[in-house]
């Protein structure tokens, strides 16, 4: 419990307890990644066990999955702006890129949310066979996490603005920063292995 | 007084050893096979075995050692008997780390060999003719057995006939839980499950009425879930089958439903078989009995051990055990 | 629905549990009513983020779980010891085992090692607490929750009763209606929660906070066991939430991924559950061998011998143990190649494991042993364990395991290794570090009694077992055969002798508290190795007032040589420790509310307390809360009374 500061480098990294806490954000990640396998092992055993519902060829269309893809990753490049600008200390772009960052991510899950109450519509919901409760616990699992990423942001937006940037506040949008790249390369493999292999196979 | 408390509990661990000896000699279950599956299996068994005795002989012998001679206020300790500064020895370490691997490969080649030989039927004895397999579909549901004969076209409920000296090939399925087939004299158990086919390879070679059961645990019934295995000459079972055929009932679809409900339920034959109208073991015959039954399911029997079959069967008319058949 | 539906109802066995739960609740209330205790258990206990204080909290919850399970036990012996007995029913012994081998596991064997790692690990690494201290408070209250969620089953909606594997589809909505296996879902997912962030906290603590300049070849094995068990859980225990996510949402929300209609598949269930509950088993026994090693380098007073083989060997273990958890399930039919490899995996750990039972008889060798309790539960766990090691082998032998699986073989197997292993390591490692954690040492006299009446036991309860398996006995059967009356008579005996040994443990333990010698040094053994015998007795809320300068193993051993201690007046400074807080119980209470709420399928309830929840979670994220430091005069008055300077 050491309270000494240092005077130079990243402010996220002047603390010791700054440290601890991105590493063991680190090691959540780490445990997180293990939680997407366990989904997308599951995903995989039970693909093709669609039972009577629709199969997922017939549901899954490459356009609202592309313009999905599109929105996260270019939300991960302005949340890695937001980043970049915190490390200048410029709290100003740092709030604007996040807000932008922000947006994305909540038209990412809209979009999201209209493509299950689509499916729902055409009769493949969670209840319908093992593949579409595996289809929307890994993909809802996913969505769930933007959601509380969302939340997380809005919260560490006030932060900023009551406290500006600290060495603490700074810390908290690294860890959220990492969390957001997270995201978003496990949608990249959402997108692969789920989308485009469903849409063929 | 302390070393004696000590020397009391060395025997008591070495006690353990003069009862697998003398034990072994018993009539185990597992130690007393009656088949050429539960031979290799009990071969195998005691072939580890020895290993295992001459690992716990080595280590209780060096842990004796050490807690004799080192301790604090033995008689006649030496200021040499005392190294703190001992941190280890490669050499040593070495071997005690070779050693085990070593016995690691002894028992896993006679393992691998084993589990590939125990995928075939077993094989006849040298100058015997090597008979085809006689397959028995084995089902399961809560919490009873059905033995189906598809070549003789005949069903037993909770007992089986087999002939000796002739390969038995199960075909195991279960209609719900999961559940596995053990008889413990002709070899190790398999599992049952539903919509899944597991084959299990078992043979007697000497007549007798052996004890078999489900071994894996799969709710109220579950201790209750036993069955008999009649091993006969050829011709007993010969002469069996075609009484069976002869006289028993066929066996409806309606009251293979009904036999269905979890429950216990007594022992009984038929002259044909339920694969008629569904195979438990295959993707579509996976959810036949939860389809029909899946309200009866958490009803509880509130068995006691000294219940079995009979106490049972006069509620089969029940109002609640309501048959949902359409 | 209806009172009689939500209180279980008809057993006279549970009707005694309840009057003696509403009894002892009671006269928990009174008491800390009559003297006037709430202020002093809400600022001292339940808002505490002393690494110390929590640690102390998992020890003695887990006592009691050690309790529960164990009476469920004696309850399994007394039903099988003789053919057609009638003290339990079918379903009440389906009911008992199931909570007994959940209990066990979960709520008493992990939570026992988590409080010692909790108490010890930071004063072995010279830390001044955890490196997030109020994760550890959060991790500790989800765990009590989960537990206490988990056991108001037994007198609410009725206990889960698909065993401690809750295979599927048997545990799934079909064959196991009603809030039973909801209250297994719930209570482990509640703590499991803490146990991740126990293990990501624990890490942490290790890699970061550890006395300058010692490396990490120079921990203490203990902490290396923590480390390693660190690593398995973060890896392993989301495997279980995931798996408990999915059957959660089999059994309330109707997905199909365990079910046997819409194409579900029942045996992804045994996989998820293995691939968390192989390396689970070694979550609660790599700690044990650290346990083992700091108490017989201590008793032995010799350095361990082949430390490197040691970590290496923990390691080796640690690494194979998500390698072979096809081997609970040998009999599902993968075909002869998987379970060949499966079989050899399974063997290789055998090795490593041997390695260590090796070095510890080496570090036997030329010492000089001194005979205390902690020594001897110690050197019980040597002899035990290797029963239990060599059939372990036989267990993984595949072909031969066709005859073993489902039996009492396996059973008696995993009790040689989990009661021989875990929970000689537990009395050992409590009686060890007892005076550390209390203030006083356990009465040695009563501690041998103990010892002996539950080692004794528990060989004649668990060896018997082997042969009455060999005989055909099924796990899991709530009544016997005549044919296995004897061995299961002597089985009984057996458990009755444990459960004397740990009555006459908490007998000791109580006697201790009102007549043991109060300690005055903080190196209670005189043999202490580590830097937790270089604190002060007892410990004070910082720990080390100094953090010595580390550069050997044993830290403590050259200390004394040098005659340094972790009081050095000069280079004293302000120490910076956090404040008490309340959120983490109160966060904790909600989720226990809305895990209450999904056990019964009340989504208003359930939905209120998530809300709740979150809430708090935003409370937490908002608060600011930076902690405050001692003064140096303030350490210097604490250190020199506890020094008696």
């Amino acid at each position: 419990m050491s309270s000494h500061e240092l005077k130079t480098g990243p402010l996220e990294y002047r603390r010791q307890e700054d440290q601890m806490t991105i590493l063991g954000f680190w090691i959540f990640l780490g445990a997180e990644i293990v939680l997407f396998a366990t989904l997308f092992a599951t995903y995989a055993v039970l693909f093709g066990r669609t039972a009577d519902s629709t199969p997922p060829m017939e549901l899954f269309e490459p356009g609202i999955v592309l313009i999905m893809t599109f929105l996260l990753l270019t939300s991960s490049f302005t949340c890695g702006l937001a980043i970049h600008e915190m490390r200048r200390g410029n709290a100003k772009a740092l709030r604007n890129w996040m807000i932008i960052t922000l947006i994305l991510g909540a038209t990412f899950l809209g979009f999201e949310i209209y493509e299950f109450i689509h499916y729902a519509h055409e009769g493949a919901t969670m209840q319908s066979s093992a593949y579409w409760s595996a289809f929307f616990t890994l993909a809802g699992t996913h969505g769930l996490h933007v959601t509380l990423g969302i939340g997380w942001v809005i919260l560490l937006l006030i932060q900023l603005a009551k406290r500006g940037l600290t060495p603490k506040t700074s810390r908290k949008f690294f860890v959220i920063g990492l969390y957001w790249h997270f995201l978003d390369v496990v949608w990249i493999f959402i997108f692969t292995s789920v989308y485009l292999i469903g849409m063929v196979v | 007084m302390k070393s004696m408390k000590q020397l009391m509990k060395k025997g008591l661990a070495l006690a353990p050893l003069s009862l697998v000896l003398l034990l072994s000699g018993c009539e185990l279950a597992v130690l007393d096979p009656k088949g050429p599956v539960a031979q290799t299996q009990y071969d195998l068994i005691m072939y580890s075995i020895i290993f295992m005795l001459f690992i716990v002989v080595v280590v209780f012998g060096a842990f004796a050692f050490m807690v004799i001679r080192y301790r604090e206020n033995r008689p006649g300790r030496k200021e040499s008997d005392y190294d703190p500064h001992m941190h280890g020895n490669n050499l040593i370490e070495i071997v005690w780390t070779v050693i085990p691997f070593v016995i690691v490969i002894a028992l896993s080649i006679p393992t691998v060999d084993s589990l590939f030989e125990l995928e075939k039927p077993p094989e006849a004895a040298a100058g015997e003719e090597q008979k085809e397999p006689l397959v028995i579909y084995a089902t399961t549901a809560d919490w009873k057995w059905f033995f189906s004969y598809p070549e003789e076209n005949i069903e037993t409920v909770n007992y089986l006939h087999i002939p000796t000296d002739r390969p038995i090939e199960f075909k195991l399925s279960s209609a719900d839980a999961m559940t596995a087939l053990w008889i413990p004299r002709l070899g190790g158990q398999k599992y049952n499950m539903a919509g899944m086919e597991n084959t299990l390879y078992l043979q007697a070679d000497e007549e007798g009425v052996y004890d078999g059961r489900n071994s894996n645990f799969n709710g109220e019934g579950f201790t209750k879930q036993t069955f008999e295995v009649y091993a006969e000459s050829e011709e007993d079972y010969n002469s069996w089958v075609e009484e069976t055929q002869s006289s028993a009932p066929e066996l409806s679809q309606e009251e293979y439903d009904e036999l269905l409900k979890p429950g216990l339920t007594v022992e009984a034959e038929y002259s044909s078989t339920h694969l008629e109208f569904v195979d438990h073991g295959t993707n579509e015959g996976r959810d036949y009995a939860i389809e029909r039954h899946y309200d009866l399911y958490g009803d509880l029997m509130h068995l006691y051990s000294d219940q079995d079959a009979e106490d049972f069967m006069d509620e089969e008319n029940d109002d609640d055990h309501e048959s949902s058949v359409e | 629905m209806q009172l009689d539906e939500f209180f279980v109802t008809g057993e006279p066995l549970i009707y005694g549990g309840m009057v003696s739960i509403a009894l002892v609740t009671i006269a928990i209330l009174f008491i800390l009513t009559y003297f006037k205790k709430w202020g002093w258990l809400w600022r001292e206990w339940l808002t505490t983020v002393d690494h110390k204080k929590i640690g102390v909290m998992y020890i003695l919850s887990a006592l009691a779980m050690l309790f529960r399970g164990g009476v469920d036990a004696m309850m399994m012996r007394v039903q099988l010891a003789f053919p057609n007995m009638n003290f339990l029913n079918a379903q009440h012994y389906d009911e008992i085992f199931t909570t007994h081998g959940t209990v066990m596991i979960i709520f008493m064997a992990m939570p026992f090692l988590i409080g010692l790692m909790n108490i010890i690990v930071p004063l072995q690494i010279g830390a001044r607490d955890f490196a997030f201290p109020y994760l550890n408070a959060l991790s500790f209250w989800s765990f009590l929750f989960g537990a206490m969620l988990f056991n108001i089953s037994f007198v609410i909606g009725g206990s889960p009763d698909a065993g401690w594997t809750s295979y599927t589809p048997l545990a799934g909505a079909a064959m196991s209606p009603g809030p039973g296996q909801n209250f297994y879902l719930m209570g482990l997912q509640l703590s499991g929660i803490g146990t991740l962030a126990t293990g990501i906290n624990l890490m942490v603590t290790i890699l970061k906070m550890r006395a300058p300049k010692m490396k990490m070849f120079q921990m203490p094995i203990f902490t290396w066991s923590t480390l390693i068990t660190s690593f398995i859980i973060v890896f392993a225990f989301p495997i279980l939430t995931v798996a408990l996510a999915l059957m959660t949402l089999d059994r309330i929300f109707g997905a199909q991924f365990f079910t046997l209609t819409g194409e579900g598949m029942p045996m992804m269930w045994a996989n998820l559950f293995w691939m968390w509950g192989h390396p689970e088993v070694y979550i609660v026994i790599l700690p044990a061998f650290g346990i083992f090693s700091e108490v017989i380098c201590t008793f032995a007073r010799k350095q361990l011998f082949g430390y490197k083989a040691m970590v290496w060997a923990i390691i080796l273990i640690a690494g194979l143990s998500f390698l072979v958890w096809v081997h609970h399930f040998f009999t599902m039919g993968a075909g002869a190649f998987v379970n060949s490899v499966f079989s050899i995996s399974t063997m290789l750990i055998a090795v490593p494991t041997g390695v260590k039972i090796f070095n510890w008889l080496g570090t036997l060798y030329k010492s000089k042993i001194k005979n205390t309790v902690a020594m001897m539960w110690a050197l019980a766990f040597i002899p035990s364990f290797v029963i239990g090691g060599v059939t372990g082998v036989m267990l993984g032998m595949a072909s031969a395991d066709y005859q073993f699986h489902n039996t009492y073989f396996l059973v008696a197997h995993f009790h040689y290794v989990l009661i021989a292993g875990t929970v000689f390591a537990c009395f050992s490692g409590l009686v060890f570090w007892y005076p550390k954690m209390f203030g006083h040492k356990l009465n040695e006299r009563i501690g041998k009694w103990s010892f002996w009446f539950f080692v004794i036991g528990f060989h004649v309860c668990f060896f018997p077992q082997y042969f009455v398996g060999l005989d055909g006995m099924p796990r899991r059967v709530f009544t016997i055969i005549p044919e296995w009356m004897p061995l299961n008579i002597i089985s009984t005996i057996g458990a009755f002798g444990m459960g004397a040994g740990f009555a006459i443990f908490v007998f000791c333990i109580l006697y201790s508290y009102r007549y043991s010698e109060r300690e005055k040094s903080g190196d209670s053994w005189g043999d202490g190795r580590t830097l937790e015998w270089a604190t002060p007795t007892p410990v004070p809320f910082y720990n080390f007032a100094t953090l010595p300068e580390i550069d050997s193993q044993d830290a403590y051993v050259k200390l004394k040589e040098e005659g340094r201690t972790t009081f050095e007046e000069d280079k004293l400074e302000p120490i910076h420790m956090p404040n008490n807080t309340g959120q983490p119980i109160i966060m904790m209470g909600f989720l226990f509310f809305a895990s209450f709420g999904l056990v019964f399928e009340w989504m208003w309830m359930a939905i209120a307390f998530l809300i709740a929840g979150l809430i708090m979670m935003v409370v937490r994220s908002f608060d600011y809360d930076e902690g405050y430091h001692v003064e140096v005069d303030e350490i210097k008055r604490i250190e020199r009374s506890a020094r008696g300077l």
